[in-house]
């Protein structure tokens, strides 16, 4: 291990530098989410008996958050990299193709916790948010992140230009999100809906993360985990397998 | 021990062959001039010895490391200055230079940071952002972060392509400076001047094959072109000494020195006076010219 640490500690230091843009931007956009769906549906809307839909959807748009972050912090640097050419800065020195997985996901998911505690701090003043399983919090938070954070490396990897990464994020990672269950309970939706759904990844991530808060989710968190973590496991060997092989980093 | 030792290497884009079977060597302590017109593949040789690029066939060794099976030892012993003026304009010199030397696995680099600055005249500088500074303190950032972690081999890809005349020269000191601490330099530029003066050995390329590796001398010698000129005062140029004209003076082709001599006697022996007489020598941008003619 040798350039590991360093190239985390860019990685942290480039979106820290931007904080007001990685950050803080993305804590007052799921700030705005919570203001106006809870303001709107709150009255109307009950998914499980004993929460307040302004709770319910407190720990969906917190992994939300997490995860959206997490993708757009690992695409956005590498591909600002490639497009610039200082990715020779990276690829010159001995970092083997494992560090450098390591420090740009790690990074990823280091900005995706940080919006997320960030998202969790400024609505802790509108719900009195429970947390009976801290330990589903943690993993799913983790695995998550490091997904997204995967994902994202893959996406700046394959793209040869920057739109090509912004449709990846529009065209997959925001409906994956959106259709996940952050806004309602997938129960709720018509069953062609519902079975759809549980094809949806990120459901489980945000199931999963949720039960963590209120002891009670649509599916099993270890059904959930399980699902998540064979996830991290493909997108995880998907993101390594590339950069082993060069694939358009070195020719 | 080669500082540089490439066998057999070629490397193929699609359709185009941009290496074919390249052999070199570059011995420790050398300054080596890579030439070729664009497209000749210089940048893809550079490439392969930095693992940017992979051969398809044939192998490469930085300080006895293979660029592809020892590539951390390789990558250890080579600084490579690109071509590009590429910066990150997330972060100032001094961070761009501590984070290179952390890729390096060196965490506490700053001396070493701190005399490269000075060297290169960034010391002011250290505190900016990449972004604020010009095209020309770019450049040396760059020069710096190949130095950071001391590599024994340095290879500058076209390092003074757009730079002003004031920093081509400081740039040029400072390289011969590593040189004589014992650094081997690998050189790629269009200023063949710059190559003449500096550079005892030169390999050149012309569309992915070497066609000439030579000790710069030689490589001069090899045209036969001294040409010396002269003008009479007075007396008949004589028959049997070929030359032509050129502006009322005469040129006489010479394969070396030595034949000077002859030339002169023959021209006393006419009974000629000289009036005014000029060696011209050869240079690069000759034998450079003469040799992507040739070949």
């Amino acid at each position: 291990m040798t350039g590991f640490p360093t190239l985390l500690y860019k990685e942290v230091l480039r979106f820290r530098k931007v904080g007001v843009q990685t950050v803080a931007a993305p804590v007052l956009t799921a700030l705005l989410y919570l203001l106006i769906f809870g303001h709107v549906m709150d009255r109307h809307v009950r998914v499980y008996e004993s929460v307040s839909y302004t709770t319910f959807l407190v720990p969906g748009l917190v992994m939300m958050s997490v995860l959206q972050n997490a993708f757009a912090n690992s695409s956005s640097s590498l591909m600002q990299s490639k497009m610039t050419g200082n990715v020779v800065f990276v690829l010159l020195p001995p970092i083997s193709y494992l560090e450098f997985f390591s420090a740009y996901v790690l990074a990823a998911a280091t900005r995706g916790l940080v919006v997320g505690a960030g998202v969790l701090l400024v609505t802790m003043p509108f719900v009195e948010l429970p947390v009976r399983a801290l330990h589903w919090v943690v993993l799913f938070a983790m695995a998550g992140s490091i997904i997204l954070g995967a994902l994202g490396l893959i996406a700046a990897i394959v793209a040869d230009k920057i739109d090509q990464v912004q449709a990846f994020q529009n065209f997959l990672i925001m409906p994956l999100t959106f259709l996940s269950g952050v806004f309602y309970s997938v129960h709720s939706l018509p069953a062609f809906w519902q079975e759809l759904s549980h094809f949806n990844p990120v459901f489980y991530m945000i199931d999963g993360f949720r039960h963590g808060f209120f002891g009670v989710s649509d599916v099993d968190p270890r059904l959930g985990f399980a699902v998540v973590a064979a996830c991290l496991g493909v997108v995880s060997a998907a993101a390594l397998m590339l950069l082993k092989g060069g694939y358009k980093l070195r020719y | 021990m080669a500082a540089i030792e490439v066998r057999q290497v070629s490397k193929r884009f699609g359709a185009l062959q941009a290496l074919a079977d390249i052999d070199l060597e570059v011995r420790e302590g050398e300054f080596f001039g890579l030439l070729g017109p664009n497209g000749a593949g210089k940048t893809t040789l550079i490439s392969i010895l930095a693992g940017l690029a992979r051969a398809d066939t044939g192998s490469a060794r930085i300080m006895g490391h293979d660029v592809a099976l020892d590539y951390r030892g390789a990558r250890r012993a080579l600084g490579v200055v690109p071509q590009e003026l590429v910066f990150d304009p997330f972060f100032t010199v001094r961070e761009t230079l501590r984070n290179q030397s952390g890729y390096f696995g060196l965490r506490a680099n700053d001396r070493w940071i701190d005399e490269v600055m000075a060297s290169l005249d960034l010391t002011a500088k250290a505190d900016v952002n990449m972004r604020a500074l010009s095209g020309g303190m770019k450049r040396r950032v760059l020069v710096a972060q190949a130095l950071v972690h001391k590599p024994p081999v340095i290879v500058l890809d076209e390092p003074t392509a757009g730079v002003d005349v004031e920093l081509r020269q400081g740039l040029w000191q400072f390289v011969q400076r590593l040189n004589r601490d014992g650094h081997t330099i690998v050189l790629t530029t269009h200023y063949l001047e710059e190559a003449e003066t500096m550079c005892a050995r030169i390999a050149m390329l012309k569309q992915g094959r070497l066609v000439a590796l030579d000790s710069t001398a030689n490589l001069l010698r090899q045209l036969h072109s001294l040409h010396l000129r002269v003008r009479l005062r007075s007396g008949e140029w004589p028959a049997n000494l070929e030359a032509v004209d050129s502006g009322g003076a005469r040129v006489v082709r010479l394969r070396e020195y030595g034949e000077v001599e002859s030339v002169l006697a023959a021209l006393r022996a006419a009974g000629c006076s000289i009036e005014e007489m000029e060696l011209q020598q050869p240079d690069l941008e000759d034998v450079f010219l003469e040799i992507m003619r040739r070949k």
